[in-house]
């Protein structure tokens, strides 16, 4: 396909560009394939450049012959473009909605771009498993890569190579794979080094109504038990839900069955209650009309916040399990793919200071999102705007950076990595012109060959002048399990992605920037003091005399 | 120290809020306070001490008698809430009933003030009451001019009970029309001037509601608002802004007062602002107490209760009528005469933090002072009443002067670098406008004030403020930034207006962030003025040795602000109040952390889950705590930032 063809007007002069916060700009709209792209032709006026995998809906309106088109985008942006000349107008409607809107991946930008940086590290092969599985070799022997996977056969959700218990075959897997949800038999997500407590992942167990069990599921994860140790199995699901799920042949681990674990039921939403959710916070944060009363009523209705609260609370109880308990745990909800993912990834930011990093962070991205199956293509193909509904769709992942970002908030000073990286990872998932978010498992990223037709994300952060941009100017190396307070009047709304485009922000911006002048300022009076000392020291050795009485 | 039965009570409990765990310890009731000391059981760790002034104390409550003792509940003032179990129900109902004595002075001669000695000379406390010179501050904005003048008619009080001494009104405003103005009006609060926008000529005015009831009117007091109108040229019109919901300001017209009627003054625009009165400001604080002090809080609840009680929908009003004000003055040139009922409550709250908005001295900590100085204290906001420093009506308490903290507060979270201080300068100032430990807010008015003799008697809060002021700055602050934006513009949609949990919930450490950007920067820069003198030494003993150094101080990389300068080796104790969260270095946190694990062995053993993750904060809020008394003199000589707590910070100035 070409797309000439979606392009009936590639040009018009004279539009003119509203954005909230920034002066207007006229000038020349283009269209091309991937972009949205408006310029005035002056020099030092920023030109507009706009994907059209980032448009979540355009809405039209016309008065006389001025014709404009209110572009909502899935970072949660909204500008307008008044365009002269009816036709024009339609005609750029018409192609943005279509080129906004392409079904195949494989016509998506990442297979265009081509990087105008230069590529000091592939991102491609920064966080293998085999590496991270290196790691762990390190601290344990009880624990080995299985490759029963390897061509998707068994669970078309995971990754070629999982960490299993070093006693389970790959026959046993196999079986376990017919016991669970999606094939997902529970795997290792996270090693605690302080105890050798573990943290695995599955989906539900298909005990279905007639109460079905699988004694090689028991067998696989009693082998992580310690003798005399008992285990928690987190279900992400409320006991009703659970239950109901047996009806459609899922179901959790009974007491009968799996005597040596504890199940606790918790209450994660899933993915469409989620999506109402996003819809509901993002019309609240742009309505500007509001009383405080109406504010923050549509803020309790939207729910969001209490998604955020039952999440993080959920993640500090697995998080709790490991490190006070001294107990290892099972994480499951339904397919696994979704509320699973948030629990054990977070987990992992309370109690692992290596996830704290910028690169340890995207290692955990890699990991527990990306192998781990969550489906990104479907989930963020449209954001809050899109009025297109399908069941899909949900701010799974932009829930997960939001708690993230609580946490960081609690502890300013314990990451690497600033609001700044959590920002871009939220657009990126949603749009991108690299690779990494693209297909919904490994299966797809292999079928679509991602590794060979487009740029890894990881290949442009990891370089010197993005990872500055990215830097937490406060951060300290904290080697502690850091625990988060989730009490309602600690968890804030997230303004950096909510309320980004309906504020100004250089004031804030302003007084970043002079903390970080503050600690260069520190740096640089410390590095100058040892100079001086080293100078001096030098003096007093090449000549004792001068050493003072 | 008659009322003190019981002075001390052992194996005392103190529950925390919002978990199951307690600590041990023992209870001393004194004559100032009511202190708790845990009692230490290892010697690692420094035993907590909470120290408790009786006036902080808002009300105290025997609960009935537990299988494990008698429960003693305590709310103060500062929004700290404790709850002791003591063993013996004798010895609760004894510190009970010497309590409910204690923190219900009859005579102000019973407040702390009056005891209080920071061992400070009868010349120190004299300067310390010398340091805010409101005369000063009216030449500083260009006041007395050819337009304003300084008028004696109030000198003995004789017009104006509730006014001080030294009032400024528009020179064509002869003393019968001072006079006959101030009869028209409700306690005699005449139209003067408190704040004059030197640039456009335009003055802020405050006064009470004019008793003008249905019909009547009052030619001095359309004369005195004429004056007003006339000494501006720059401006055909006055504002006059009722600060009052219009039903409550019609309401008060069948009682012989009201608002004025745009007919028979001429060239006034008359608008009302719609602020609550400090009954409904009232319940409303005790309906967001009730909703956050909840165990085991909902999100929905929280927001819910946040909608409910209207708390943040009052403050939104007081911050838009201040907007409304700066903006009047500052862009049309229009002078604007404020009022409500009596002109000290909403009045205060609106012409303070309008001027604030428009005045960049005023976002300076002295200039903060002064301000408060000037439109609450000589204006005669009633302290004694709000704040129930004598056992007084209970239906005059009113969280005004709190919520013209918590609407400065506001403004530092959207102009950070357009205010000298922080957060703890306005927490700090709060704790002492409740504490009565100095005198500057005794009482009702200046008249009172000086029959109380307070300026010999007692010591003034700026004083200390002042001394201290190292731990009130704002990193962040930047002079150039007032200077290039001299008037806030800040935006009043709703989700600007955040739930100040440093204030409501300073004593709860669990809720804080465990790490704290305000006290890394700040401990960074007292780092950065150390280290500058220690380039300057090494510097010069280069040179002695005739030597150039590789490197030099200036130019520095960037320009370090004045505070940087200041004398680098004289920093006071920096409080740790609980607000600030956990101690910045690690060793403390890694201390704590393996502190933690001793402990929290029952977690787990119910499915509610909710209460086990809040019971893990819960046990890190009680092992953080101990930072409370870690204030120790020692301590200050390590390089280590040091930690106080703000209580400790009074407790030391008792002993």
């Amino acid at each position: 396909m070409e797309f000439a063809e979606l392009i009936k007007t590639p040009r018009v002069d004279g539009v003119v560009l509203h954005r909230p916060f920034l002066p207007t700009v006229e000038g020349t709209l283009c269209l091309t394939g991937h972009h949205l792209i408006l310029s005035s032709r002056q020099d030092n006026t920023e030109e507009l450049w706009l994907l059209h995998s980032n448009i979540d809906a355009i809405e039209k309106r016309f008065v006389g012959s001025l014709g404009s088109i209110i572009v909502k985008c899935k970072d949660l942006r909204i500008i307008k473009l008044d365009i002269p000349g009816m036709d024009e107008c339609l005609n750029i409607a018409s192609s943005i909605e279509a080129l906004s809107t392409l079904d195949s991946v494989s016509l998506m930008y990442p297979f265009f771009y081509r990087p105008m940086f230069e590529v000091i590290e592939d991102g491609w092969n920064t966080f293998r498993p085999a590496d991270a599985f290196k790691d762990l070799e390190s601290m344990t022997d009880e624990w080995r890569l299985s490759d029963v996977n390897k061509d998707f056969s068994i669970c078309l959700s995971y990754a070629p190579l999982v960490a299993v218990p070093k006693d389970i075959d790959d026959e046993t897997l196999r079986k376990v794979a017919t016991f669970r949800h999606g094939g997902r038999f529970p795997v290792l997500s996270y090693y605690h080094k302080k105890n050798g407590m573990v943290m695995m992942r599955a989906g539900q167990p298909l005990t279905g109504t007639s109460g079905r069990r699988c004694k090689e599921d028991e067998k696989l994860i009693n082998a992580t038990l310690r003798p005399g140790k008992r285990g928690y199995i987190i279900d992400t699901r409320t006991v009703n839900v659970a239950q109901q799920a047996k009806a459609k042949g899922g179901g959790f681990e009974s007491e009968a069955n799996y005597p040596q674990w504890r199940r606790i039921h918790k209450a994660i939403e899933r993915s469409n209650v989620l999506q109402e959710s996003l819809i509901k916070l993002v019309e609240a944060c742009n309505d500007q009309t509001h009383s405080m009363d109406r504010w923050l009523s549509k803020l309790e209705a939207s729910n969001w916040q209490t998604h955020v609260k039952e999440i993080l609370t959920t993640a500090c109880l697995a998080a709790q399990c490991i490190d006070r308990e001294g107990a290892s745990v099972l994480v499951h909800g339904t397919e696994g793919t979704d509320s699973t993912l948030q629990v054990t990834s977070l987990a992992q930011i309370i109690l692992d200071p290596a996830s704290r990093t910028i690169r340890g962070f995207q290692n955990l991205v890699e990991r527990e999102w990306l192998q781990a199956g969550h489906p990104f293509q479907v989930r963020c193909s449209q954001s809050a705007y899109s009025n297109t509904k399908s069941r899909q769709e949900a701010p799974v992942f932009l829930l997960f950076l939001d708690c993230v970002w609580q946490i960081l908030r609690q502890f300013p000073c314990s990451f690497e990595f600033n609001e700044s990286f959590l920002v871009l990872l939220f657009e990126h998932a949603y749009a991108s012109q690299f690779g990494t978010f693209l297909g919904n498992c490994a299966a797809d990223r292999v079928k679509l060959g991602l590794l060979e037709k487009t740029v890894s994300l990881w290949s442009w952060v990891n370089r010197q002048q993005e990872l500055e941009r990215l830097t937490n100017p406060l951060y300290e190396a904290n080697s502690l399990v850091i625990w988060p307070s989730v009490a309602p009047q600690s968890l804030l709304l997230w303004e950096g992605v909510f309320l980004r485009w309906n504020r100004s922000s250089k004031c804030l911006d302003e007084a970043y920037e002079e903390m970080v002048h503050i600690i260069e300022y520190n740096k640089e009076l410390q590095s100058k003091v040892n100079t001086l000392r080293r100078q001096l020291a030098q003096l007093e050795t090449e000549d004792p005399l001068l050493q003072s009485p | 120290m008659e009322h003190i039965r019981t002075p001390k009570v052992e194996q005392v409990r103190l529950m925390d809020r919002f978990s199951n765990k307690s600590t041990n310890g023992t209870l001393y009731l004194t004559a100032t306070h009511l202190i708790f000391v845990e009692s230490s059981n290892n010697s690692s760790t420094a035993a907590q001490e909470i120290w408790i002034l009786h006036h902080h104390i808002a009300s105290v409550e025997k609960l009935s008698l537990t299988t494990t003792g008698c429960p003693l509940v305590l709310q103060c003032r500062n929004f700290r809430i404790v709850h002791f179990v003591l063993p013996r129900e004798r010895d609760c109902h004894d510190i009970y009933s010497s309590l409910l004595r204690l923190l219900r002075p009859v005579s102000y001669e019973e407040l702390y003030a009056f005891s209080y000695n920071p061992k400070q000379n009868d010349q120190q406390r004299e300067e310390g009451w010398q340091l805010i010179d409101l005369r000063a501050e009216y030449e500083r904005m260009g006041v007395p001019c050819d337009q304003w003048q300084l008028t004696d008619v109030n000198r003995d009080f004789k017009v104006c009970e509730t006014y001080p001494r030294d009032l400024y009104v528009p020179i064509t405003a002869s003393k019968p029309i001072i006079v006959g103005s101030s009869k028209f009006r409700s306690k005699g609060r005449f139209p003067v001037l408190t704040y004059f926008y030197q640039e456009r000529k335009a003055a802020v005015c405050r006064c009470s509601q004019p008793l003008s009831g249905f019909s009547a009117r009052c030619l001095e007091d359309e004369s005195m608002l004429q004056a007003i109108s006339k000494a501006n040229h720059n401006c055909r019109f006055v504002y006059v802004m009722d600060t009052r919901p219009k039903l409550n300001a019609l309401a008060n017209r069948a009682a012989g007062k009201g608002y004025e009627n745009e007919d028979n003054y001429s060239n006034i625009r008359f608008q009302f602002v719609g602020i609550e009165n400090i009954h409904v400001m009232r319940s409303s604080l005790q309906k967001l107490l009730e909703v956050i002090g909840a165990r085991s809080l909902t999100m929905s609840d929280y927001l819910v209760g946040l909608e409910g009680c209207g708390w943040l929908r009052h403050i939104k009003a007081i911050v838009d009528a201040a907007v409304f004000l700066a903006q009047a003055v500052t862009v049309e040139g229009a002078s604007v005469l404020v009022h409500c009922s009596d002109g000290w409550d909403r009045t205060a709250q609106v012409c303070a933090l309008g001027s604030l908005l428009m005045d960049p001295y005023y976002r300076t900590i002295k200039g903060f002072m002064v301000l408060i100085e000037k439109d609450w204290i000589s204006f005669g906001h009633k302290f004694a009443d709000r704040c129930d420093q004598l056992d007084g009506d209970p239906k005059e308490v009113s969280p005004i002067f709190t919520q013209f903290l918590e609407c400065v507060w506001q403004l530092t979270e959207q102009f950070p670098q357009a205010f000298e201080f922080s957060e703890w300068f306005l927490l700090q100032i709060h704790e002492h406008v409740h504490s009565c430990q100095y005198g500057n807010f005794l009482g009702n008015n200046e008249r009172q004030r000086e029959e109380l003799q307070l300026k010999e008697r007692t010591h003034s809060l700026w004083a200390f403020l002042l001394g201290e002021k190292q731990n009130y700055l704002n990193p962040f602050y930047n002079p150039v930034y007032n200077e290039e934006h001299p008037v806030l513009e800040p935006s009043t949609l709703p989700y600007h207006f955040k739930f100040w949990r440093n204030m409501y919930h300073q004593f709860d450490r669990s809720m804080h962030p465990r790490q704290s950007i305000l006290k890394t920067i700040l401990t960074l820069k007292e780092k950065s003025a150390k280290a500058e003198s220690a380039l300057q030494a090494l510097e010069n003993r280069l040179h002695q040795l005739g030597v150039t150094p590789v490197v030099t101080s200036d130019p520095p990389a960037l320009p370090p602000t004045r505070d940087q300068r200041s004398n680098p080796n004289a920093m006071p104790p920096r409080p740790d109040s609980l607000i600030l969260g956990a101690p910045v270095n690690h060793k403390e946190e890694q201390r704590r952390a393996e502190e933690q694990d001793e402990v929290g062995e029952d977690a787990l053993e119910s499915t509610d889950t909710e209460r086990t993750v809040e019971g893990s904060s819960g046990t890190e809020s009680r092992k953080q705590s101990y930072g409370e008394l870690e204030g120790t003199y020692d301590e200050l000589a390590k390089e280590e930032p040091a930690v106080v707590s703000l209580e400790f910070g009074v407790a030391r100035m008792t002993c």
